[in-house]
């Protein structure tokens, strides 16, 4: 199959070298391996973000899962923001509360947009959402945003892992944090090495995050998992625009996640087996929602 | 690459709260679903590795069965698919598996009817993408890199031919093709990797040829 892209650097060189934005890029692969009209794909991208400003909007006025585990923390954060008194800044936790808003309804079995999966779709949103009321960019832009992100994440799905289950909460949350934070340099006017950078940044400081649901449910932590990939996303972001880079490049950050997702034991690979699903309140909530013979010390 | 599109990695739109465990399980259930070719009445589901583990906290099993009444990943139904199911008349039965097996997201779908049935493995690769390795027995040696088209028919000559004439009229190249059977005059199986999007025209012309009990496209 031929790509336009196999990895970071090859993106990155043909950007710069063509004077194009990475979303540009991503668009004109998907249009060569998809056969498709460029705008197909933006019309079926500007869907995508519709269904993510649709989520945003249901977590904001308060949803709540099944299991009674997580909901209604974007409402507290959102009031809380509302009060002024915030110590980490509006636009900061404005993405926490909108990643948190996306992940309740996912939790609630609502409808998402998976970034690059489910249990990761807050991040990617959150930050849009949030940067948004910052830079006020176009429809278009927005979209841009997604196609910047995708292509990040096109590289890790294919030389790394995107999944839990295989690679732990790093291959998610990780990858969406990263993504979103080389989709931000674009929408703030960053070069593409910059996105890169900030790719790495954010993804380094994620390496290792193992993935342990209670009871096996998205939901805790899965959803605090994506206000801090938010957070990390943003702080990275800014880190990159400041000229900060990564000594490590961005294609060896991204094989060095995938090494340590190889090496993790399957009790922290989605099993709910390890971490704080095997805590003793891990458990008793376990035995709380799903019945069964599992003793815990619990609330 | 197994992840070719960008619509791989943005999205799918769906109903949560799993890419893998709920959506990527509901794809299984509907290709299952699509290759059977009608509403199964019956369906034994066994699940290893993470599904086994952790299908009741992804929805998974819900998510399976949606796929089987032909539900895409967005499908609201899908929350409601045992209710579904039961008043199609669809019986069904998961059985979490502890042996090892290649991907920690597999499931084995065992479906069918008073006139056939199929077994089907196919595991959930992260992001909702899915792989089908296994059709009644048959080991798919799919790359992935290429849509797929997966014809079962009666080991009878003049099929292969028919098929490989009928592409050719649509200008689709093949790029791949391994033909298996279980035993001479039996059931057979065309796997066919092909450079070119399989629409629905020609899906429908391939069903229509002589001695094909069943076409289906994976992988595109």
């Amino acid at each position: 199959m031929d790509v336009l892209f196999r990895n970071v650097r090859e993106l990155v060189e043909r950007a710069e070298k063509e004077g194009k934005l990475i979303s540009e890029i991503m668009i004109e692969q998907e249009m060569l391996i998809t056969d498709r009209s460029r705008e197909d794909i933006m019309q079926q991208m500007d869907r995508n973000l519709t269904v993510m400003e649709e989520a945003v909007e249901k977590g904001l006025q308060g949803v709540h899962s099944v299991s009674g585990l997580t909901g209604g923390d974007a409402v507290l954060l959102q009031k809380y923001m509302q009060q002024g008194n915030s110590l980490s800044g509006d636009l900061l936790l404005d993405a926490v509360s909108k990643a948190v808003a996306t992940n309740e309804v996912n939790a609630a079995m609502g409808t998402i947009c998976a970034t690059p999966t489910a249990g990761s779709a807050g991040v990617v949103p959150g930050t849009l959402f949030a940067v948004k009321n910052k830079l006020n960019p176009t429809r278009e832009q927005m979209i841009r945003y997604l196609f910047t992100s995708g292509a990040f994440g096109f590289v890790v799905a294919n030389n790394a892992s995107i999944s839990g289950a295989a690679g732990g909460c790093q291959a998610e949350v990780g990858s969406a944090a990263a993504m979103a934070s080389a989709a931000i340099i674009e929408m703030a006017g960053g070069t593409p090495q910059q996105s890169s950078e900030a790719f790495a940044i954010t993804l380094k400081n994620m390496l290792g995050l193992v993935c342990d649901p209670v009871a096996g449910l998205v939901e805790v932590p899965c959803v605090k998992r994506n206000a801090m990939g938010a957070s990390n996303a943003v702080v990275a972001a800014d880190m990159a625009l400041a000229g900060v880079t990564s000594r490590i490049p961005c294609d060896e950050v991204i094989s060095a996640m995938f090494e340590i997702g190889q090496a993790m034991p399957s009790a922290f690979r989605e099993t709910a087996k390890g971490g704080l699903a095997a805590t003793p309140t891990g458990k008793w909530l376990e035995s709380k929602i799903f019945g069964g013979s599992v003793v815990g010390s619990g609330q | 690459m197994k992840f070719k599109s960008v619509f791989d990695i943005i999205g799918p739109v769906m109903i949560g709260p799993s890419s893998s465990h709920t959506a990527g399980a509901a794809r299984i259930g509907r290709v299952a679903r699509d290759l059977f070719g009608r509403q199964p009445s019956w369906a034994k589901i066994h699940l290893y590795g993470s599904f086994a583990e952790t299908y009741k906290g992804h929805s998974t099993d819900v998510a399976i069965i949606g796929g089987l009444l032909d539900y895409d990943t967005f499908d609201e139904r899908i929350k409601t698919a045992f209710e579904e199911a039961e008043k199609l008349g669809m019986s069904y039965e998961f059985i979490p598996e502890t042996g090892n097996v290649d991907h920690p997201n597999t499931a084995r779908i065992v479906i069918g009817d008073d006139k056939s049935e199929m077994s089907m493995m196919g595991i959930s690769i992260g992001g909702g993408k899915i792989e089908i390795t296994e059709l009644n027995g048959f080991p798919l040696r799919l790359s992935g890199n290429h849509p797929a088209i997966l014809v079962v028919h009666d080991d009878r000559s003049g099929c292969i031919a028919n098929v490989a004439n009928c592409l050719y009229k649509y200008d689709i190249n093949i790029g791949h093709m391994e033909v298996s059977r279980k035993e001479r005059g039996d059931m057979a199986l065309m796997v066919i990797e092909v450079d070119q999007t399989v629409n629905v025209e020609v899906m429908d012309e391939l069903r229509g040829l002589p001695n094909i009990t069943q076409v289906t496209r994976i992988a595109d």
